[in-house]
């Protein structure tokens, strides 16, 4: 009951945090909707007893990305709210296609029967959420992960390269 | 409903507990710098001035909250909220004694143990950067602006120095609930030396370091420097929103003090001798003695040394403590490997 009950309410803020995102004339306003969002999916994630992924939702999305992505929107269009218009043409009915069409495939997906809520995996171990994660990560898909660690290394050098090579870097201390 | 009441009952208690501490720590902090500097202090109020913060609470309670015209409002007031808030979240999962037996139950004197403990910690402190960003752009006026720009900067790098730091305390303890780091400190070297943490000695040294970055204090307190951006986030705030801020940064220093005694220290771990009652109380002594040894620690700081340049800030972090911090975990994840599994070629 309580569980419902919390679901309802967080499912709403989520809802709208995500008109509020598109709906917003301050990008500001947009990005506290953005950062609402992310921290009812991660009340989800308690929810579904995934403590770990609801713990890095929050530090890695709420946490990190939403800083730099309000960083960048205070520094730069802090005067100059509301001067962006749809940059395609005919933006706002290929979203409306879209959105339907993506509505329509989450309710058949909804009516398929591989959608069965967390039970369908029977009653995870509550004081290992971070042991199972990592015994997944470690144990059964390591070569993945180890790849997935070279590309993300590899992507992190290649930003350093592109920003710093190419072009004459002449005061050390201006590129900070 | 019962676990319903327990909870409510154990989050009061905290919160109730940390607003008695910082209306001592503000006055413990007056009272030391001064002493420092060669001044009195605050005298008037109640014996050695010690109802100062209270006066000054209510006087800011009596005064105007002025509303400047150019400020988003619904912001503006949230952000002091979600400081004093988040303040008040990461203290819940710090214990301050041992547990203690009532009728055949445990209670574990902490408001909440969570298993993502240490990770909760950093969750909850990376949101703090909000109410200071919120509150310079809020505000409408460029100064609050430019500080709570620096702070964001600030804050997102020693944060991640903070992370790192921790990676070899969990590491060693093999495990992120922070009762479960206490009690693994339980035990001794050569049956007199305390198996504190403190042997991981250049994790504590960042940790500090961090914590001082991450509490906006001095010498890391650009975020306000008075002489260029007159109050930085919190200069056009004033009367009660204005105390809420002051609330939530020492709350954070007591947090932030409690943390480094618990982690490195072994928190509630000391002699225990006596009767019954006696055994329940010194864990908490031992913890608060720890505690408030490094509470006093951050003012002696901030008493000496002078603020750090912007410049000086971003580099130290980025190029010092971080390099350091990335080079200790793998000395202790070799170190541990070692103990565990034996030597390589073994």
């Amino acid at each position: 009951m309580a569980e419902t009950i919390v679901f309802i309410i967080f499912a709403a803020v989520a809802l709208v945090g995500a008109i509020a995102i598109v709906a917003a004339k301050n990008p500001v306003y947009s990005a506290i909707g953005l950062l609402s969002t992310m921290f009812s999916i991660a009340v989800m994630y308690v929810l579904l007893d995934a403590h770990f992924v609801a713990i890095v939702q929050v530090i890695v999305y709420a946490g990190a990305v939403m800083t730099l992505f309000l960083f960048v929107i205070m520094l730069i269009g802090v005067d100059k709210p509301d001067a962006y218009g749809p940059a395609v043409p005919a933006q706002r009915i290929m979203t409306a296609v879209v959105s339907v069409g993506l509505f329509a495939s989450i309710a058949l997906a909804g009516r398929a029967a591989w959608v069965t809520g967390s039970d369908a995996f029977g009653t995870p171990n509550l004081n290992g959420t971070i042991e199972n994660v990592s015994d997944e990560l470690f144990g059964t898909w390591t070569v993945v992960f180890l790849a997935t660690v070279m590309l993300l290394t590899i992507a992190a050098v290649g930003t350093i390269a592109l920003a710093y090579f190419g072009h004459e870097v002449e005061d050390e201390e201006a590129v900070l | 409903m019962s676990i319903f009441i327990e909870a409510g009952i154990r989050v009061i208690v905290a919160f109730v507990f940390l607003l008695i501490t910082v209306l001592l720590l503000v006055w413990v902090e007056r009272k030391f710098v001064s002493d420092l500097q060669n001044r009195v202090g605050p005298d008037r109020a109640g014996p050695w001035g010690i109802l100062q913060t209270l006066a000054d609470g209510l006087k800011s309670f009596m005064k105007e909250s002025i509303r400047p015209s150019n400020a988003e409002m619904a912001l503006f007031i949230a952000a002091p909220i979600v400081a004093l808030l988040t303040a008040l979240l990461i203290f819940l999962v710090i214990p301050i004694g041992a547990p203690i037996e009532i009728n055949g139950t445990l209670y574990p004197l902490v408001a909440m143990d969570l298993n993502i403990g240490l990770l909760y910690i950093l969750a909850i402190s990376s949101i703090a950067v909000y109410a200071i960003t919120f509150a310079g752009w809020a505000s409408g006026s460029k100064y609050p602006l430019i500080g709570s720009v620096r702070s964001a900067a600030q804050m997102i790098s020693y944060e991640a120095a903070m992370g790192l730091a921790l990676v070899p305390v969990v590491i060693f303890a093999g495990s992120t609930s922070i009762a479960t780091i206490v009690e693994q400190q339980g035990g001794t070297f050569f049956g007199f030396i305390p198996a504190w943490n403190i042997v991981l000695v250049p994790s504590f040294v960042i940790f500090l370091i961090a914590g001082f970055a991450e509490t906006n204090r001095p010498p890391f307190d650009l975020v306000e420097a008075e002489q260029e951006i007159v109050g930085g986030y919190h200069t056009e705030y004033s009367g009660f929103l204005f105390a809420l801020f002051f609330l939530a940064e020492y709350i954070a220093v007591f947090n932030i003090s409690a943390l480094t005694a618990t982690l490195f220290f072994g928190g509630w771990n000391g002699p225990v001798f006596g009767p019954t009652w006696l055994t329940y109380l010194l864990p908490i002594f031992w913890f608060l003695l720890k505690t408030w040894a490094f509470v006093l620690f951050f003012v002696w700081v901030r008493a000496s040394l002078p603020r750090m340049r912007y410049d000086q800030l971003m580099s130290f972090g980025w190029k010092k403590l971080i390099p350091v911090a990335l080079a200790w975990i793998i000395l202790v994840a070799i170190a541990i490997g070692v103990r565990d599994f034996g030597m390589p070629w073994s």
